[in-house]
C-alpha cells in the first residue's frame, strides 16, 4: 500500500510545485515516521519482545511448561520476598544519600565563579565515574580499602594503629555495596542534575532578590518547587540504576546478603540450581513491573519540570 | 538448452559426490565399513565394531565438534592437539568460554546440522538433565570397568571424566599455621583471611565447599545445614570474607590468603602465581565432583566422537588431563598399573582414602534449596 502510494504520488507532487497537495503532505508524513522505523525496530527487539517473552515465561512451570501461577507467588515470598525487599532498601538508599551528594557538588560548581574549566572537568570525570562499575569496581576498593588495602594501612599508619575494620567498617556488608555505589552513584546524579541547574535563569534570582526575597525564601519559593520535580526525576533514574546492579553486589558479598538480581542470576546462569529459570523470569518481571512504576513517576515528574524549562 | 540443463544436472550431481567424498559422510560407499556408529554402545574385540574399524571410519569422517572446552582447561588445548596428531582428525570447538547450560542448548538447536556438538563435557546435574530429555547416545568405552559404579550412568548415558577435591589452598607468606581441616579454620588466626569462590547458590565449587564443611561438622549428603551454619560462625568470628571475585585475584592481592576450591584448579590457577602455595584436602571432609563426558545421540560424526572417548579413556587421555591438574576418573587404576605420569601426580595433594561417593540427585536438590533459602538469611 505504501508502495503504490509513493509511485502514483512522485509525478503529482513535482507536477504540483510549491504546494504539496494532501498526497504528498502524506508522503512526507510517511517518511517522517520511516525516520524512527530504526528506531521504532530495536524498541520492539531489543525491549518489547524480551519484555512479553520473560511476562510469558513467568507463568510456566520450568519443567512442563503448563501455565502457573506458582513463580509469582514463590516470587513474593520467602528468601525471594526477602531479596525483594533488600533491593528495594538499598536501592533507596542509594538514590537519596548520593542524590543530596550530588546535588550539593553539582551546585557548587554550577555557581563557581570562572569555573568553566572546572564544570568541563567535573563533567568529564563524572562521566567517566558513572560507567565505572562491575567486578573489576568491586577489585579497585577491595585493593584499596579491605582489611589489607592500601587506605586501610594508610589510616592505620597515620592514626596510630587504628584499624577500621575493627571499629565496625566492613566492605562484605549491604553498608560497603552502599558504599561502594556512591562511587557511581554520585558522579550519575551530578551528570543528571546538571541541565536542570541551568535551567535555573538567573533573572528569576535577581527579580526575587529586587522584590526583598532573601536566600531562603528564593530557595523555598522560586528555585526549590522548579528544582523539585528534576530532583526527584532525577533520584528515580539512580534507583533504576542501583535496582539493576548486579556485578558488584554479587563479588563482595558472595550472596550472603539477598539482592534480586543476584537471584535471578543464581537461577538463570548459576552452576548451582537447575531446572527453576521460570521463577527467575518471575522475579525478572516484578522488577520490570517495579522499574515502569518507576519510569511512568518519572514521566509526569519530567513532565511538571518542563514547564518551567521551556 | 535441454542438453545444457542436463549436463548441469550431471555435474551438479557430480559435485556433490565428490563434495560427499570430501567431507568423508559415514553412509557414502567408497571403502569404509557399513557400520552405523551411532548405534554402537561398545565395541568389541574383533569384527566391525572393533577398534580398527572404528579408527578407519572416524578417520574418513575426519571432523569432529567438540564444545566448551577452554584450551587451559584440564589442558585440553594438548589433548585436542595430541588427538588431531594422531587420527589427523579436525576439532571444531564451539564457544570454548561456554557453560553446561549452552552444551545441552547446542545439542537441542543444532540437531540436525553437521556443526552440531558431536561430544560434551558437562556437569553432572546437565548429563542428567541431558539423559532425561533423550539427548545420549548410550556408549561404554573398552576401559569402562575401572570407572567406578558411583561415576557412570548405569545405561552408559554419560559417565564421570575428571574432576577432584575440596580442598582448602593457603599462601604460607601469610598463614603462619597451615589449616589442616575445616574445624581448624575456626582459628582466631585466620581473621578475614579465608574466602570460597562465589556464591554458593550460583558457583559450584563454592556450593561444593559448604557441602564439604557440612560433611565436617555432622551433617551429611542429605543434609547441608552444618554446613551453612558452619560459615555463619566463621563469618561471625570474623575468619570469613564473603567475597567473590573470582579465582586467584584475591589471594594474589593478599585479600584472601586462604582459598577453598577446588584441589586441580588452586593447582593450575593459584599455585602457578602465588609462590609457595600450598594444597591441602581437609583432613575432616572429602567432598568429590567429576565433569561427565556424554555423546549426543543426533552426533553427526558418530564415529569420530566414540574415537573421541575411546582417546579420553586411554591412558594418554587419562594422564593428559592429569598433567592439567584435573584428577581423572580412572586415577587409581593408572596409579595400581604404574602407568600414571608420576610428576603430574605429585603435584596434586595426595586423594582421600575410601571410595568416590556422590550426593544423589535428590539430595543435591535438598541441599540448593537449602543453600538458596538460608545462605543470605544466616549471613547476612
Amino acid at each position: 500500500m505504501a508502495e503504490s502510494m509513493i509511485e502514483v504520488a512522485a509525478p503529482e507532487a513535482r507536477a504540483s510545485g510549491a504546494r504539496p497537495g494532501p498526497v504528498a503532505r502524506g508522503i512526507r508524513a510517511s517518511l517522517r515516521w520511516a525516520g524512527v522505523l530504526p528506531f521504532g525496530a530495536y524498541i520492539a527487539l531489543g525491549l518489547i519482545a524480551p519484555t512479553i517473552a520473560i511476562a510469558i515465561a513467568a507463568f510456566q512451570d520450568s519443567n512442563t511448561g503448563a501455565t502457573t501461577f506458582s513463580n509469582i507467588d514463590a516470587a513474593l515470598h520467602g528468601e525471594y520476598f526477602i531479596g525483594l525487599r533488600t533491593s528495594i532498601e538499598l536501592s533507596v538508599l542509594t538514590a537519596i544519600v548520593p542524590g543530596i551528594f550530588g546535588l550539593l557538588i553539582a551546585y557548587a560548581i554550577f555557581t563557581a565563579k570562572r569555573g568553566v574549566v572546572l564544570r568541563r572537568v567535573v563533567i568529564t570525570a563524572s562521566g567517566v565515574f558513572a560507567n565505572f562499575g562491575g567486578v573489576p569496581l568491586a577489585l579497585v576498593f577491595i585493593a584499596t580499602i579491605s582489611t589489607t588495602g592500601v587506605v586501610t594501612g594508610w589510616i592505620e599508619e597515620v592514626f596510630n594503629g587504628f584499624d577500621i575494620w575493627d571499629h565496625g567498617f566492613s566492605l562484605y556488608t549491604a553498608f560497603g555495596v552502599f558504599f561502594v555505589y556512591m562511587y557511581f552513584q554520585i558522579p550519575l546524579m551530578v551528570l543528571v542534575i546538571f541541565p536542570a541547574l541551568e535551567g535555573l535563569r538567573p533573572s528569576w534570582r535577581e527579580a526575587a532578590q529586587n522584590m526583598g526575597a532573601g536566600t531562603w525564601q528564593y530557595w523555598r519559593y522560586v528555585g526549590g518547587p522548579v528544582l523539585f520535580p528534576s530532583f526527584l526525576g532525577c533520584l528515580l533514574l539512580l534507583f533504576g540504576g542501583a535496582f539493576s546492579a548486579y556485578a558488584t553486589a554479587e563479588a563482595l558479598t558472595g550472596g550472603t546478603i539477598a539482592l534480586t538480581p543476584i537471584q535471578i542470576g543464581s537461577l538463570l546462569n548459576g552452576n548451582v540450581i537447575a531446572g527453576q529459570e521460570n521463577l527467575g523470569y518471575a522475579l525478572g518481571l516484578i522488577m520490570i513491573v517495579i522499574i515502569a512504576i518507576v519510569m511512568i513517576l518519572y514521566t509526569i515528574l519530567q513532565r511538571r519540570a518542563a514547564r518551567w524549562l521551556r | 538448452m535441454r542438453k545444457s540443463k542436463a549436463v548441469a544436472v550431471v555435474m551438479a550431481a557430480a559435485s556433490t559426490a565428490v563434495f560427499a567424498a570430501a567431507c568423508g559422510s559415514s553412509n557414502s560407499s567408497g571403502g569404509g565399513s557399513s557400520v552405523d556408529w551411532s548405534k554402537v554402545t561398545h565395541l568389541t574385540a574383533s569384527g566391525p565394531d572393533s577398534m580398527a574399524n572404528l579408527v578407519k571410519d572416524a578417520e574418513k569422517e575426519g571432523q569432529l565438534n567438540v564444545i566448551t572446552l577452554p584450551s587451559n582447561w584440564a589442558n585440553y588445548g594438548n589433548i585436542m592437539k595430541d588427538f588431531t596428531a594422531k587420527y589427523h582428525i579436525h576439532i571444531t570447538d564451539a564457544i570454548p568460554e561456554g557453560s553446561s547450560g549452552q552444551e545441552l542448548q547446542a545439542v537441542q538447536t543444532e540437531k540436525g546440522q553437521s556443526r552440531a556438538p558431536d561430544v560434551v563435557d558437562v556437569g553432572t546435574a546437565f548429563a542428567i538433565e541431558g539423559a532425561q530429555k533423550g539427548y545420549w547416545a548410550p556408549y561404554e568405552v573398552q576401559s569402562w570397568k575401572d570407572i567406578p559404579g558411583d561415576a557412570k550412568d548405569a545405561n552408559g548415558d554419560y559417565y564421570a571424566d575428571y574432576g577432584g577435591y575440596v580442598a582448602i589452598g593457603y599462601n604460607p607468606a601469610k598463614v603462619k599455621v597451615p589449616p589442616t581441616s575445616f574445624k581448624s579454620l575456626l582459628n582466631p588466626a585466620y581473621k578475614n583471611m579465608i574466602a570460597i569462590n562465589g556464591s554458593p547458590t550460583s558457583a559450584g565449587a563454592a556450593f561444593a565447599a559448604v557441602y564439604a564443611a557440612a560433611l565436617a561438622n555432622g551433617g551429611s549428603y542429605s543434609n547441608i545445614t552444618p554446613g551453612i551454619q558452619f560459615f555463619a560462625k566463621l563469618k561471625k568470628i570474623g575468619n570469613f570474607v564473603p567475597t567473590a571475585t573470582g579465582g586467584p585475584t584475591t589471594v594474589q592481592n593478599g585479600t584472601t590468603p586462604i582459598l577453598i576450591w577446588w584441589d586441580y584448579l588452586l593447582a593450575s590457577e593459584v599455585k602457578p602465581v602465588v609462590p609457595g602455595f600450598k594444597i591441602v584436602i581437609p583432613s575432616d571432609a572429602s567432598f568429590a565432583s567429576y565433569y561427565d563426558q556424554a555423546i549426543s545421540a543426533t552426533a553427526p560424526d558418530p564415529a569420530a566422537a566414540r574415537l573421541w572417548e575411546e582417546y579420553l579413556y586411554s591412558t594418554t587421555g587419562q594422564n593428559l588431563w592429569l598433567a592439567g591438574y584435573a584428577r581423572p576418573i580412572e586415577l587409581s587404576t593408572l596409579v595400581s598399573n604404574g602407568t600414571v605420569d608420576k610428576s603430574a601426580y605429585d603435584s596434586l595433594p595426595p586423594a582421600p582414602s575410601g571410595g568416590l561417593t556422590f550426593p544423589t540427585e535428590a539430595q543435591d536438590n535438598t541441599a540448593e534449596s537449602a543453600v538458596t533459602a538460608d545462605w543470605a538469611k544466616d549471613l547476612g
